[in-house]
């Protein structure tokens, strides 16, 4: 995917400029606005599919329709004067006016136009309101409910995973100095037990520490009512935290030190690092500047991969662990149909993965020489 | 294919994962011969006609084999039921009224008490209601008299909601008292021969009346039941079946697919790879579970419709990377350059020189990817958009999370459909694992 790029990249300069530093900054400027927006492309047309999906039930015309006429009932149930007229006069005026407004905003039209509005309103998170979902602080709009759940996704992602991440990478580099050993043996024994998801060793881990011994809580992000010192607040959301963090690890441990530690090992057998060993440099130095410094870009690549899983995850995960983030959000959108919440899941969901590639594809580049200098892409 | 067989042998790993998807797959076929589609479905459904004498949310009987506790398993004792050796004995009191008497004994030896204790009543009569009277005898000889009743054609006598026994017994429910020994605090059972006399007055020539007193355990079958009486046991049997051809044909119809997408940029090259290339990015962005979440919603909650949806999502996945590096590979192979040279077409080399080349690669990830589709299915059902009709593992799961499962202490109804889970996933992945080990000779050093 990103080789094409540094293809078409490396044909339209010339090759004079990897000389002088600031044009390789220049280089690196253009290709990250480049990915900025191929990937703002994505997201579009990836946002435009979830519409296409959403409407083919005509669920979209609804939320629009239900909006309409909500704004407008209030409008004149407002409205004093309009309080003295009989009833079925005010229902008469709240259908004209909605008549109206749906002309206005296009709802009579042909659904293609309609549907690149509400991509655009869809982007900007502007989805109306819950129908049944409201934020902690009692709003239903769309855009304050998702944002509001937003963080305790993001704190429970980024502790699972970089822990996950730095736990097993240097348990890997570890093995793979040990290997044949009965540690690294065991570890490839256990490693078919990755292809079970988070969530299921996540009811494991519920019913030895919450059920059975009620050692930590069953879900949840901090106790109720939260503690009002601070510094209680954050033990009890690393309290909270335990458990759906451990189960993360369980389930991405073992096939992940396993891929890494052959990683490793097929990395350490390239000639240059035999001719370091060799020359008697000592293992760490080895490790650090002949194995994993080569092998950054893969690592970050494979980091980002991670992530654009967790995000998938997230939503059963935090489901079993009761944890109030997006994916909690989205089960209860589920349950009780609430379309704009779903959608709206969708969109937040897409910038999220978005996001992680492009900073994916910006640290690579930072890390990767060969982009910034333009001597070639890296192999496919 | 010896070869095959003597180097898979060098994996031990490979060899229980073997055993254990060969156990799944003549489990499917014996369930799917035992128990057919129609009648799974109408028992898994539920309706008056299937609702057995089953308790709610029993463990299963295994469950007495490790405590020194031996919970009740559930006691039917049917009087219309020749094994059970009910005598009925019929006199004539006088000319338009007679006597029924039936002893209904059984043997109590457990250390809880049971869940529910019901007498049903099936009576014949043309028109005047035959009038029971049901007496409970304790194994010492004592007894209490537990109801009258003005049977209709089914009745049924709950012990439990006998006002006047319920007060006879100072407020504790029949089904305790019933069973304990006296004036014990908390109660205590005392186990024994009981025995359940039906009085039966008819007032017709052809009347006739059959009783039947079930009293449900706190353990039923091998599998335990659900909230809904329902026995676990078909759905942790038919379980399999439906997984394996989920698990399979996802991982068929998305491994092919990709692969065949891959085969055609690299072979056309140019336009059409760059633009599967483009698409390949936009999928990535395309959040995957959503999506699959909102057509579960909006559209169809059939496992088949999501498996649809499944493969369409995955066909641009980042997999397509990999089998375009191999193909770009082959693409330069002289015998490629042979058939080219000789007039074949297009569609002929990617179907018949391409393809054939990476299929054996192919086959350890195809393998490894199956547990994932499985665990997939099971994810949507604990997210509640399992499929309605067909009993799956995952539904028994979410089942059991909806009613606070772990939260309540029924542990049984996690863990089995946990297990049968654990163990499609592992035996898929190990055979994968080794696969991979035997195909890619550079793993196999390390």
């Amino acid at each position: 995917m990103t080789e094409t790029t540094f293809i078409t990249e490396e044909m339209d300069t010339p090759p004079e400029v990897e000389r002088k530093r600031p044009n390789a900054w220049l280089r690196l400027a253009r290709y990250t606005v480049g990915k900025f927006f191929s990937l703002f492309l994505a997201v579009l047309i990836g946002m435009y599919l979830t519409i296409l999906v959403a409407n083919m039930g005509g669920y979209v015309d609804e939320i629009m329709r239900a909006q309409i006429r909500d704004g407008i009932s209030l409008q004149i149930s407002m409205d004093p004067e309009m309080r003295q007229r009989p009833p079925a006069e005010r229902n008469q005026l709240i259908n004209e006016l909605v008549e109206v407004e749906e002309r206005r905003l296009g709802l009579d039209q042909p659904f293609i136009g309609r549907s690149f509005r509400f991509l655009y309103n869809a982007m900007r998170l502007d989805l109306g309101r819950a129908q049944h979902i409201t934020s902690d602080t009692g709003s239903r709009f769309v855009r304050l409910v998702i944002l509001e759940r937003l963080p305790p996704t993001l704190l429970l992602m980024t502790t699972a995973s970089f822990s996950l991440f730095i736990i097993s990478l240097v348990f890997a580099l570890f093995l793979s100095r040990n290997y044949g050993s009965i540690l690294d043996k065991i570890v490839i024994a256990l490693s078919p037990t990755s292809s079970a998801p988070p969530w299921f060793y996540g009811i494991f881990l519920l019913l030895i520490f919450a059920a059975v011994l009620g050692w930590l809580p069953f879900g949840g992000m901090v106790a109720a009512p939260p503690p009002e010192d601070p510094i209680a607040y954050a033990l009890s959301l690393g309290r909270h935290l335990i458990l759906p963090v451990a189960a993360w690890m369980i389930s991405g441990f073992f096939a992940s030190v396993f891929g890494w530690r052959t990683f490793f090992l097929i990395f350490s057998m390239e000639d240059y690092v035999e001719l370091a060993r060799a020359k008697g440099l000592p293992a760490r130095d080895i490790e650090r500047r002949y194995i994993l410094r080569p092998t950054l870009p893969n690592i970050i690549t494979s980091f980002a991969l991670m992530l654009i899983l967790l995000w998938q995850g997230a939503i059963i995960t935090e489901t079993v662990f009761n944890w109030p983030g997006l994916g909690r959000m989205l089960f209860r959108a589920v349950q009780t149909f609430d379309t704009p919440v779903i959608i709206g899941s969708n969109v937040i969901y897409a910038y999220l993965l978005a996001f992680t590639v492009f900073l994916l594809d910006f640290i690579y580049a930072l890390v990767d020489p060969r982009v910034r200098m333009g001597s070639g892409g890296p192999k496919a | 294919m010896k070869k095959f067989f003597t180097s898979i042998k060098q994996y031990p790993s490979a060899i229980v994962g073997l055993i254990l998807i060969l156990f799944l797959v003549v489990l499917s076929i014996y369930v799917v011969v035992a128990i057919p589609y129609d009648q799974a479905i109408r028992i898994w459904r539920g309706g008056e006609d299937v609702r057995g004498d089953v308790p709610r949310t029993a463990r299963p009987i295994y469950v007495n084999w490790f405590t020194p506790q031996k919970l009740p398993t559930t006691i039917v004792i049917d009087s219309a039921d020749p094994g059970a050796g009910i005598e009925k004995t019929r006199t004539q009191i006088t000319d338009d009224m007679w006597d029924i008497q039936m002893v209904l004994p059984f043997d109590y030896p457990y250390d809880g008490f049971p869940q529910e204790m019901q007498l049903i009543l099936t009576a014949t009569y043309e028109e005047k209601n035959p009038f029971v009277t049901l007496t409970w005898y304790f194994p010492d000889g004592e007894r209490i008299k537990i109801a009258d009743v003005t049977s209709r054609r089914n009745e049924t006598v709950r012990f439990d909601l006998q006002d006047r026994l319920l007060r006879q017994l100072d407020g504790v429910p029949p089904r305790i008292a019933l069973l304990s020994v006296p004036e014990s605090d908390p109660p205590e059972v005392r186990q024994g021969r009981y025995e359940l006399h039906v009085d039966t007055i008819v007032f017709e020539e052809g009347s006739d009346i059959e009783a039947k007193f079930v009293s449900m355990g706190q353990v039923h079958g091998i599998a335990g039941t659900d909230h809904r009486r329902r026995d676990l046991l078909l759905p942790l049997l038919w379980g399999a079946p439906i997984a394996l051809a989920f698990g399979l044909t996802a991982a068929l119809g998305t491994t092919f697919t990709t692969m065949f997408i891959a085969a055609i940029g690299v072979w056309f090259g140019g336009l059409v790879d760059e633009l599967i290339q483009r698409i390949t990015e936009i999928y990535m962005v395309l959040p995957f579970l959503p999506i699959l979440i909102m057509v579960g919603i909006f559209y169809s909650r059939s496992i088949w419709v999501l498996l649809v949806v499944v493969i369409a999502l995955s066909i641009f996945s980042a997999a397509i990377k990999n089998y375009r590096a191999i193909f770009l590979q082959i693409k330069e192979s002289a015998y490629i350059e042979a058939a080219r040279s000789y007039g074949a077409g297009n569609w002929r080399i990617i179907s018949r020189y391409l393809v054939p080349r990476i299929i054996p690669i192919l086959i350890p990830g195809l393998i490894g990817a199956i547990p994932g589709y499985v665990f997939l299915e099971a994810s949507l059902a604990l997210l509640g958009l399992g499929d309605p009709i067909l009993p799956t593992w995952g539904k028994v799961i979410n089942d059991a999370q909806m009613n606070g499962a772990l939260y309540n202490g029924y542990y049984y109804w996690v863990l089995q459909p946990a297990a049968m889970l654990m163990i499609t996933g592992l035996g898929f992945a190990m055979i994968g694992f080794a696969l991979d080990r035997i195909f890619n000779p550079k793993l196999r050093e390390v």
